[in-house]
């Protein structure tokens, strides 16, 4: 893994998804390991993402690594008309390491082609977010002690949430089985179906959120956003629809665990947060241990 | 038997590149570089074709093309058949297939691509020939036929 970009999920194989999860809990019970101690982490945020950034610097500043970087593009010289590639070039003078969030999507791929040190994806566009992908994972190994022959219910919008895509490739791996629920609009894209077809794993569709979650290991919810309805009626019906509340937890299993990327709006219920089996925050938590993981095995320093 | 004529003189030996729709002539000829070969080339156009309408052919004197070289026309000329020349006669007839990577040929249709924001080369991964499908290398997303535009 030493030296290789991270701009996919797909990148890395099951063995280091593994060694990133070891490494990942190895760190939460040993945060503070100055392995970044004389190494300068450039952090390039071409747009606004606060729970990201701040979940890398944090992961950073725990390694004792110097950050530089900017935290939008208007304090960069892309405003200037920089292209994409001058910017990376000279970047990649100063730093080890490259952590970059950019709205365009493919900018990360092209960032790693031009630049000279590894490249972290922290989000490309609607594309890909590879570590919020290993974040999941994590939490899912931590929750659950292991990632094989679980039962996944992925909530809400299943046709545009880059998270749940990505964390469909990764958890594939491990022979689950998926429950999908959401609108008819918000439907899982065939191309994940077919792929599911090819590697022979179980997956179900649901319109309705009921008493099936009580099957479920993870029940990892999203947000139904509104931007993606042209009919804004059809969006005031299915708003209310993904709610999960906490008296639909009474019946379901002790390890379920329940997953949001976060930030929610009203799927999940403020009644919920003080129940057991969410585990959102922590989640969010456990971002900083798997991002210290993802910089040390890159660097090759563990 | 009537002497056929030809429109475009032949070669002794090279290649003759045939039924290239007329209106992508000059998208051939940039795809191959010939616009800066030192070959002696000959080409024709708007000749009337059973096939295609109206057609165009371009032969390359003492020239010939690996696959992956020729391949690259299959998506502006699909149904353009070679004939490899030798001594004036045609000692090998071949088609073009779309190979499995483009390089710098198609344009992603993806107006977020970072492709078309930066001055950069496409790059697209072949996901399947008959419906067209490319995948684009950046962005990961797939551009088919209906909005296939060539660069």
């Amino acid at each position: 893994m030493k030296n290789k970009s991270l701009v996919s999920i797909t990148d890395f194989s099951k063995e280091e998804i593994l060694r990133i999860v070891e490494l990942a809990s190895e760190f939460e019970a040993n945060p503070n390991q100055k392995l970044l101690d004389g190494k300068v982490v450039s952090s390039l945020f071409f747009e606004p993402s606060t729970r990201t950034r701040l979940s890398f610097e944090t992961a950073i500043n725990r390694l004792g690594g110097g950050i530089i970087g900017f935290t939008d593009s208007s304090s960069s010289s892309t405003t200037k008309g920089e292209s994409l590639k001058d910017t990376i070039k000279m970047v990649s003078n100063y730093s080890d390491l490259i952590v970059m969030r950019h709205p365009l999507e493919g900018s990360a791929r092209y960032a790693s082609e031009q630049s000279d040190v590894p490249v972290i994806n922290a989000g490309d566009g609607a594309n890909q977010h590879p570590t919020q992908t290993l974040l999941d994972l994590y939490s899912i190994y931590k929750t659950q002690g292991t990632l094989d022959n679980l039962n996944i219910f992925l909530v809400g919008d299943l046709k545009y949430g880059r998270t749940v895509h990505s964390l469909l490739m990764a958890m594939s791996m491990f022979n689950p089985t998926f429950n999908f629920i959401s609108p008819d609009s918000l439907k899982m894209p065939d191309e994940y179906k077919l792929f599911l077809d090819s590697k022979g794993i179980k997956y179900y569709e649901h319109l309705e959120f009921t008493d099936i979650i009580e099957a479920a290991d993870v029940l990892y919810m999203t947000r139904v956003q509104k931007e993606r309805f042209s009919d804004h009626i059809e969006y005031e019906k299915v708003k209310n629809v993904y709610v999960l509340r906490n008296a639909m937890l009474d019946n379901t299993k002790e390890n379920l665990r329940i997953l949001h990327p976060l930030p929610r709006v009203n799927e999940i219920h403020t009644d919920v947060d003080e129940n057991p089996k969410a585990y959102y925050f922590q989640q969010a938590e456990n971002g900083v241990y798997a991002r210290m993981a993802i910089m040390a095995s890159i660097l090759g320093l563990k | 038997m009537a002497k056929k004529e030809l429109s475009v003189s032949a070669i002794k030996n090279g290649t003759v590149i045939d039924h290239i729709p007329a209106t992508h002539l000059f998208k051939v000829i940039s795809i191959l570089g010939l616009d800066k070969s030192e070959n002696q080339i000959t080409f024709g156009t708007n000749l009337k074709s059973q096939l295609q309408g109206r057609k165009a052919i371009i032969k390359v004197a003492k020239k010939y093309f690996a696959d992956d070289e020729i391949n690259k026309i299959s998506l502006v000329a699909p149904h353009a058949k070679l004939n490899i020349i030798k001594d004036y006669n045609v000692v090998e007839k071949k088609s073009v297939e779309v190979p499995e990577n483009l390089v710098g040929i198609a344009k992603c249709f993806n107006p977020k691509c970072i492709t078309n924001n930066e001055e950069m080369t496409t790059r697209f991964a072949l996901v399947e020939r008959e419906p067209l499908a490319l995948k684009c290398q950046y962005c990961e997303k797939i551009t088919d036929e209906k909005h296939l535009e060539i660069i």
